[in-house]
């Protein structure tokens, strides 16, 4: 078995007393395709904070490719190759699609060089590749913040592929999406599993489903359980933190 | 397609032709004071300029830009006041003797040499703009709480400027008109002529420049900033860098502004940084249109212009008036004059009119067909004419129509207009 590309070793987050997170404990394959699923409240936002460097753990070490994360600015572990999509789209509204794909794909992002220089071909390229993925296209000179939800959530999973980050974490990419466009997303990210890492947050069961993937539930700040969809849906735990009723009750 | 870019590019040129004329030829036609007028206030477009890059594209509001105009504006009078001293008793400016003073104050001398003020003009007020907001951003102190941060500073520095009659004469700050540029007195209208020429042109080349600086990619991460800065640290992007960077560029330009509205109003002093001057300059801004730089000329310009103007027919209207424009824009045309002329504005126009036009031309050809239905044979002939003026009017409105949707942005609803263009006698 090779080295993990990310190991969370025994993170706790404290906000004022409140453990949002407690002795978690998660590492990832390269190429490893990860579900993450758990109730509201269950840490899954935090657990997202804490590996891109918006929220400091009070206490325990993230290790991404061997290096500790802690305490690193969130732009330069972007740079590591940890990319984010948040939970509701975010992409830069007053420019164009093309231009949010430019500043993703764009490489070294250093001011002198996006003065003076353009994209080069290959990047053109990939920028044209990536609006076709999404099927944006048709879209490329519309300012992003006219596109509708779904296209918005496209336009942010592959400005997020553009960074061509080693691992990508994904906050409920579904969300708001018709049953046409989920199926596709779910295409899409398994495609990029091999290549990349990718971590899926999601509340939307048939999606976790159709990754065919393992699952971490999460509770309360801690890993309930890890298994495949099926195993983890049996598991009266599991059961019991999404229904609220315990186990033997219903036997 | 090609007629059309070719047309645009000529239309260009004529714009040029016609801006490089007006100002070759300004000193000619404008009376000295008029002149005198225009070249302040094209000192003052480049603070606006600065103003805009920050606000309108970055999304930082300062309401401190006065510290660096007033900054630039005391390096070249320092250094105007020294390189006529020689003469003087002590050889020092004049207004230290009113306050018993013999030396002249260390940070002082290297302002006797001209290529150090001429640095020190656009460096001084430049680094410090990058130093303080670079402070501030590091702590991601944003949005309102800069705002904030950024009178205080003004109010800071207003307050020791003011108290410092031995450095810099305090409240009656440094004046310049009686001193010596090139063997002329800075305040006589030749001199006054060739600043004028020296502001158009520094406005003309420093549009120029930020236009380029926006217009790449480095202009999208201002945007960028302006929309969502954590989601820009995301991917990759570290926005403290950018900020620091813009906001002492614009400093740096309020300081050139500072410099050439000092020389050419006479006198730097702690007006400069009182915190009307530093809003009023936010409001040029707001006026012409944030995220447009020829707004931001604009917008000082004719501002202050219509100011002049208010307060020689009517004086303390103009408070008045500036309140009621500045409520107009943030309310009407929140994107400010040139930006409502760029964006849906003129097209939202063309439709609204066009659907009036549409709606009259309906009801006459509904009043022409009421009058033929009547069956008198005498109004037939003129109900016919009152519906050919009707479709007309429809024709018209549509027309108008179409070109106000080109006008707007494809994703804006078509407003539906109903045309009845045939009509049966």
């Amino acid at each position: 078995m090779s080295a993990a590309l990310l190991e969370l070793r025994q993170i706790t987050v404290s906000f004022d007393g409140f453990l949002a997170l407690r002795d978690l404990n998660l590492s990832l394959q390269p190429g490893e395709l990860r579900a993450v699923i758990g109730p509201n409240g269950a840490g899954k936002t935090t657990f997202l904070d804490v590996i891109t460097g918006k929220t400091a753990p009070t206490e325990g070490d993230v290790v991404f490719k061997g290096c500790s994360l802690l305490g690193r600015p969130e732009h330069r572990i972007a740079r590591m190759g940890i990319g984010r999509k948040f939970q509701s789209p975010r992409v830069f509204e007053q420019l164009s699609v093309q231009e949010n794909l430019a500043l993703a794909v764009n490489q070294p992002k250093q001011p002198w060089s996006l003065l003076v220089g353009g994209l080069n071909a290959t990047q053109r390229d990939q920028v044209h590749h990536l609006m076709s993925i999404v099927n944006l296209q048709n879209r490329a000179d519309w300012a992003a913040g006219s596109l509708s939800h779904g296209q918005k959530q496209w336009l942010e999973i592959a400005m997020l592929v553009g960074q061509d980050p080693d691992l990508l974490l994904v906050d409920e990419p579904v969300a708001g999406l018709t049953d046409e466009e989920t199926e596709l997303t779910a295409d899409l990210l398994k495609s990029l599993a091999g290549d990349h890492t990718v971590l899926v947050i999601e509340h939307d069961m048939e999606f976790i489903r159709r990754l065919e993937s393992p699952v971490t539930v999460l509770h309360q700040g801690h890993v309930l359980c890890e298994g495949t969809m099926d195993q983890v849906q049996a598991d009266p735990r599991v059961i019991e933190v999404y229904l609220g009723t315990t186990a033997e009750d219903n036997g | 397609m090609f007629q059309a870019f070719s047309q645009r590019r000529w239309l260009l040129v004529g714009l040029w032709v016609l801006i490089i004329a007006v100002v070759v030829a300004a000193p000619a036609v404008l009376p000295v004071f008029r002149l005198n007028l225009l070249g302040r206030f094209l000192a003052l477009s480049i603070v606006a300029l600065g103003i805009d890059l920050i606000w309108g594209f970055t999304g930082l509001l300062s309401l401190g830009q006065g510290i660096f105009f007033a900054l630039g504006g005391y390096a070249a009078a320092m250094y105007l006041q020294l390189s006529n001293a020689g003469d003087l008793p002590n050889g020092i400016p004049e207004f230290f003797g009113l306050y018993g003073v013999k030396e002249l104050p260390f940070f002082w001398h290297p302002f006797a040499s001209p290529w150090f003020a001429l640095m020190a003009i656009w460096l001084i007020p430049g680094i410090l703009a990058a130093v303080l907001g670079g402070l501030v951003f590091r702590n991601r102190i944003k949005g309102v709480y800069f705002s904030i941060l950024t009178q205080a500073a003004l109010l800071v520095f207003y307050n020791f400027f003011n108290g410092q009659q031995k450095l810099i004469n305090g409240t009656n700050g440094l004046q310049t008109p009686a001193t010596k540029l090139f063997g002329q007195y800075v305040g006589s209208d030749l001199m006054q002529r060739w600043f004028f020429w020296v502001t158009a042109v520094v406005v003309i080349l420093i549009w120029a420049f930020l236009r380029w600086v926006v217009r790449g990619r480095f202009g999208d991460v201002l945007i960028a900033i302006r929309d969502d800065e954590p989601r820009l640290r995301f991917a990759g992007y570290n926005p403290t860098l950018f900020k620091t960077l813009v906001f002492g560029l614009a400093g740096a330009l309020a300081g050139i502004g500072g410099a050439l509205y000092t020389v050419q109003s006479g006198s730097a002093s702690p007006q400069f940084m009182e915190v009307p001057m530093s809003i009023d300059m936010v409001i040029w801004v707001a006026v012409g249109g944030r995220g447009t730089l020829v707004g931001a000329i604009l917008g000082a310009v004719a501002i202050n212009f219509a100011k002049s103007l208010v307060s020689e027919a009517m004086p303390e209207s103009w408070l008045f008036i500036q309140g009621g424009l500045f409520i107009l824009v943030v309310t009407v045309l929140p994107e400010g004059v040139i930006g409502w002329f760029r964006g849906e504005g003129p097209g939202n126009w063309l439709n609204r009119l066009g659907f009036c036009l549409n709606s009259l031309g309906n009801w006459l050809i509904r009043l022409g067909q009421g009058l033929i239905h009547q069956g008198n044979s005498s109004p037939w002939l003129k109900a016919l004419r009152i519906s050919a003026l009707g479709r007309c009017l429809i024709r018209w409105g549509q027309s108008l129509n179409s070109v106000g949707i080109v006008r707007r942005i494809v994703t804006y609803p078509r407003l539906e207009l109903e045309g009845q263009l045939e009509v049966q006698p």
